[in-house]
């Protein structure tokens, strides 16, 4: 449980840290938290040439509310989105995801942004942001692109983002109409990573849904949106069977595979019992909203 | 003179743990923090796969790396005669493998750095030719014909088989079961877990060129029998050997066998002259040391019309790993497993049992257990409930119905135990009026109307627990008494030494308030030493819940040994006789006359300063105790919980324990292991597993997939209490460590039997994850 050596960089101004990166490409790894990576250079089953370390950084440690949008910057950490008012005014699922992250020592470290580039299949964020429609923003020392979170989970631990890119932001779309949200996780103890995790969001129109978000966790080669499912709710009121039909499709995204957690078979019935379960709390939050 | 007495600590006195103010302050002194000058680091290569023909160790490229000192192979150890060393079953077992590699995570080579990380990084960069052999993961495996053969090193072991053993009268069991109305039968598989120690194993060896004298720092449960088998193994004088168990970081078993880290680091020790530290990490910790359980069990239940029991036949297949390592009392091939009858007045029993040899980790060891107590206590109080459902009686009536009575006791089982004393119905009584169990059960049945999936688990456990006698018990030869040395010094405070170790136990408390009790030295003036083999007195150890039962009934004994020479010396302070003094809460007074007294630390002055003629002077004393018999607590536990016929998830309501381990010395340190028992039975009941996959590599081989319960997971727990004092120990105590986790797992699988029993599900193996509950729902049509 000794890491390989490696060389360290703190830079302190986002330019030096860019140039770093585009001088040493896929030799370098970024680490914000450090709550995904640290354990695994212990493991040695990462050996990067350079670790460097965007702590010190200024100005990425805001939530910030901008045109129509909630910018998340790249050191605001699970704690602070936990005990966020804000996000607790306009994204509360935001806040209930946060307290399902790892235990108490990874959220005082760990951060949304470098969750979201680790891309484990079965972190939690990925789902929030697929469910959220939420874009992420990615710096070079060339360019600034911003992608929407549907194009950026490409499979295990892998992004859209390049070796010279650092992802300085998340943006979360602000809803007009009422809405709701709910993340649902399952997991064997806390601190595990989720058997099945499930994140819903629900926008309104009077009596009928306006748009809906459903991000799945832990149940495919990364996070997925459960587009078919999403689209079935739209424009429709959501009796018990518009929902109960919405949680098969999203099953039916699914695509997990037999582990220690649970048979494939199992992991698709939480995702269609999580999703029922979430979308009825979303619909039920959303409407406590108008009210 | 009026003399004041000051009493704090007495037996049944609830003071607070004398060890816990270094503990909470971060001054423990656990094996990772001693630092030695010149001290070396070394790290353990270890085989990937489960078995595997050694082709060659090409170690040149790791011996140039910086820092490195030396690459220890088994070639090298061979020539020391130190490749294989000895089990303590009898068998043996590769230091570094020379031959073949046994078991995934088996120790091949290690190397010897200046720094840990050098020794890591060169570890990386040695060399290992494997041809890969079919892995054998199951005694269903191992004895299939054609099974490749583990252990071709042994010159007469023509198959994977270790042992077969048996208790029991295998003809009347027979006859009984002719007799019987219904045979209820359970087979079920208790998996392989781990006592995961939250502090790994490690030592540092310092062997002293000059002196000879070779130190080692050690995390053991039982320094003095690891002192003795070093002794053995290394042929170093046992002068020379000086065994150190700092504070331990918990043991469950695990820090009882010698692993073959300890023997090549003193081994390097020897050859380099500089101390060298050994420390696992988590995997290596969970891959290669001591494991628990691993039974594949068969039991069958003879009962009549009326819900009696009639005989209990019994087998069990045993997965002892690559090499038959369980640390276990020698004549016991199968542990003390044989207690298999449990709480139940069964007329006659067969026990038989076969080990096997598979290429998993060695080591069986009772992993908060006195030695398979757990897995049979697992398997009697599982096919109960099973057998009370088939018939269609309540849970509690029919082991009400089957219990030893109170009059039975001194009771010799069918299978040749003599258990002690117990009034088993009046703690069942104690715990289901705690629950309220007849309120629960009409509970049950309105939630279930509803369609509710819930139910009520029930287990009473009988113990065997404080080995030996020494006649009976024993390991490798050496007899399991336990000693105690006391030394009263002049102004009257006291140091007490054991031949045990506390793990977390509390001894230092526990055993200082026994001295309290029997001489009146309070227990704040009393320090307790375990652990250094050259100062403490030989003993075999703490675990099998056998430091209050023996080292705590030797610790009672000499200080009635030390009190005996007190009245002495008080009757010639007091010229008064002997026999006209009456001894009560920590002096000597003459009858008829309380005023005129001596307290035990005016004793303790006068046997330095004040001696009559011809005594030797001094007040100190050793007792090597060996126990008449075994203690055996019980109890009642109950348990309610609530299934999520979504997910399948296990939501535990309720828990209640009524414990019976005798007299309580520390009423709180009895509750605080109880209550870390029943977590960890509920980590084994619903989380816990080591398991293989068909190449034989380990899955739960660290913290993310080996699941240990937090305080998060744990339900709140009801304890409750009743009192049947052992007749033969000195104090009535009986030893409490390990019966929540031998009773608890039962009463937990039991409540989701019962909960699982209108759909005709009678058996789920543990860990009962929700994906194993909601297959057993789905299959029986049950949905959300």
């Amino acid at each position: 449980m000794f890491p390989a050596a490696f060389d360290y960089r703190a830079p302190t101004s986002l330019d030096e840290t860019l140039s770093v990166l585009k001088q040493h490409g896929e030799a370098a790894k970024v680490m914000a938290g450090g709550q995904s990576l640290i354990p695994l250079l212990k493991l040695r089953f990462s050996r990067p040439e350079l670790v460097v370390d965007i702590a010190r950084l200024p100005g990425l440690n805001t939530i910030r509310r901008d045109d129509g949008h909630l910018a998340i910057g790249a050191l605001v950490r699970h704690v602070d989105i936990a005990g966020s008012k804000e996000l607790a005014k306009t994204a509360p699922m935001m806040v209930e995801a946060a307290n399902w992250i790892a235990d108490p020592l990874v959220r005082n470290r760990g951060t949304l942004v470098g969750s979201v580039c680790h891309a484990d299949p079965a972190g939690d964020w990925g789902s929030v942001m697929l469910a959220l429609s939420a874009e992420i923003v990615a710096r070079s020392a060339a360019s600034e692109r911003v992608l929407h979170s549907s194009d950026f989970f490409k499979g295990p631990f892998e992004t859209a983002l390049k070796a010279e890119e650092v992802a300085t932001e998340v943006r979360i779309p602000v809803r007009k109409g009422p809405s709701g949200g709910a993340y649902l996780k399952l997991e064997r103890r806390v601190g595990d990573f989720a058997t099945v995790a499930v994140a819903v969001q629900v926008e309104l129109d009077g009596d009928k849904v306006a748009s809906c978000g459903i991000g799945l966790t832990a149940v495919g080669p990364h996070n997925i949106k459960a587009t078919e499912a999403e689209r079935s709710l739209d424009g429709k009121e959501p009796t018990d069977q518009v929902i109960a039909e919405a949680a098969r499709l999203a099953a039916e995204a699914a695509e997990p595979k037999d582990d220690l957690r649970g048979s494939a078979a199992y992991k698709k019935d939480v995702v269609r019992v999580f999703v029922q379960r979430g979308l009825k709390t979303a619909i039920a939050r959303a409407k406590e909203v108008k009210a | 003179m009026a003399t004041e007495v000051h009493m704090h600590g007495r037996i049944g006195e609830s003071i607070k743990r004398k060890e816990d103010g270094r503990f909470i302050r971060g001054k423990g002194n656990y094996l990772d923090d001693i630092e030695l000058p010149g001290m070396l680091h070394m790290a353990i290569l270890r085989s990937p796969h489960a078995h595997a023909r050694i082709s060659s160790v090409d170690t040149a490229a790791a011996s140039g790396m910086p820092g490195v000192i030396a690459v220890v192979t088994g070639e090298l150890m061979a020539q020391h005669k130190l490749a294989w060393m000895p089990t303590l079953s009898y068998d043996t077992q590769a230091v570094l493998a020379t031959d073949k590699v046994r078991f995934q995570g088996q120790e091949v080579a290690a190397v010897i750095a200046e720094s840990k990380y050098q020794a890591e990084d060169a570890r990386d960069a040695i060399m290992v030719d494997y041809d890969v052999l079919p892995a054998v993961i199951s005694p269903q495996q191992a004895k299939e014909a054609g099974a490749a053969l583990i252990r071709d090193d042994k010159e007469n072991q023509k198959d994977n088989h270790i042992y077969h053993w048996e208790a029991g009268d295998q003809e009347t069991t027979k006859a009984a079961f002719a007799k019987a109305d219904k045979v209820v039968r359970l087979h079920t598989f208790y998996p392989r877990c781990h006592p995961a120690p939250l502090e790994t194993c490690g030592c540092i060896a310092d062997v002293n060129g000059a002196t000879g004298k070779a130190t080692i720092y050690m995390t053991s449960q039982a320094p003095h029998a690891i002192r003795t088998v070093f002794a053995l193994v290394t042929g170093l004088p046992e002068q020379n050997i000086r065994v150190i168990s700092p504070d331990i970081g918990g043991g469950f078993g695990n820090k009882v066998p010698v692993y073959p880290g300890y023997v090549v680091a003193t081994a390097a020790s020897l050859l380099i002259g500089r101390p060298v530290k050994w420390v696992e990490d988590r995997t290596e910790n969970l891959i290669s040391t001591g494991f628990a359980r691993d039974f594949h069990m068969t039991g069958d239940l003879a009962v009549d019309k009326d819900g009696k029991m009639l005989a209990l036949r019994v087998h069990l297949d045993s997965d002892n790993g690559a090499f038959f390592a369980d640390a276990q009392p020698t004549k016991f091939k199968a542990g003390l497993f044989h207690i298999v009858t449990g709480s139940y007045d069964i007329p006659t029993a067969h026990v038989t049992a076969d080990g096997y040899y598979t290429n998993k980790a060695p080591g069986g060891v009772a992993y908060r257990c006195s030695f398979r107590v757990t897995e049979a206590s697992y398997l009697i109080e599982r096919l109960v409930t099973n057998a009370a459902i088939e018939l269609g009686m309540d849970q509690a009536e029919f082991r009400m119905k089957n219990f030893i009575q109170p009059e039975q006791f001194p009771y010799h089982s069918a299978t040749g135990w003599v258990y002690d004393s117990g009034d088993y119905p009046k703690a069942m009584n104690v715990a289901l009026e705690q629950l309220g169990y007849d309120e629960l059960r009409k509970d049950v049945k309105a939630r279930r109307k509803k369609g509710e999936v819930t139910g009520i688990g029930i287990a009473s456990f009988t113990e065997v627990v404080g080995a030996g006698h020494g006649a009976e018990f024993d390991i490798l030869g050496l007899r399991m008494f336990d000693s105690a040395e006391l030394r009263v010094h002049p102004t009257g405070k006291a140091i007490l030494r054991m031949g045990t170790k506390s793990q977390g136990q509390g001894h230092e408390t526990t055993f200082a308030q026994i001295v309290t009790e029997e001489l009146g030295i309070p227990a704040a003036d009393v320090a307790v030493e375990e652990g250094d083999t050259d100062t403490a007195p030989y003993g075999l150890g703490t675990y099998a819940s056998r430091s209050t039962p023996v080292a705590g009934a030797a610790t009672a004994m000499v200080a009635r040994k030390l009190r005996d020479k007190g009245r002495k010396i008080a009757a010639h302070l007091l010229e008064a006789a002997e026999e006209d003094l009456e001894w009560e809460s920590g002096r000597f007074y003459v009858k008829g006359s309380p005023d005129k007294a001596k307290t035990i630390q005016e004793i303790a002055f006068a046997a330095y300063t004040n001696i009559p003629d011809g005594m030797e002077a001094g007040l100190e004393g050793v007792h090597y105790y060996d126990p008449p018999n075994m203690t055996y607590p019980f109890g009642t536990y109950a348990v309610v919980i609530d299934i999520d016929k979504g997910t399948g998830q296990v939501k535990v309501r309720r828990v209640v324990a009524v414990d019976d381990c005798g007299v309580r010395i520390n009423p709180m340190i009895v509750e605080g292991q109880i209550h870390g028992g029943l977590a960890e039975g509920y980590g084994i009941a619903f989380m816990e597993l080591i398991t293989f996959d068909p190449e034989g590599n380990c899955i739960g081989s660290n913290f993310i997939d080996y699941l240990l319960p937090t305080a998060w997971e744990t339900p709140r727990f009801e304890l409750g209490e009743t009192v049947t004092p052992s007749p033969h120990h000195p104090l009535g105590a009986k030893g409490v460590g390990e019966s929540p986790t031998v009773g608890s797992p039962a009463a937990y699988v039991n409540a989701v039997m019962d909960a699982l029993a209108p759909y005709g599900v009678t058996n789920i193996d543990m860990p009962v994850t929700s994906d194993k509950v909601w297959a057993a729902l789905r299959a029986a049509g049950v949905n959300e």
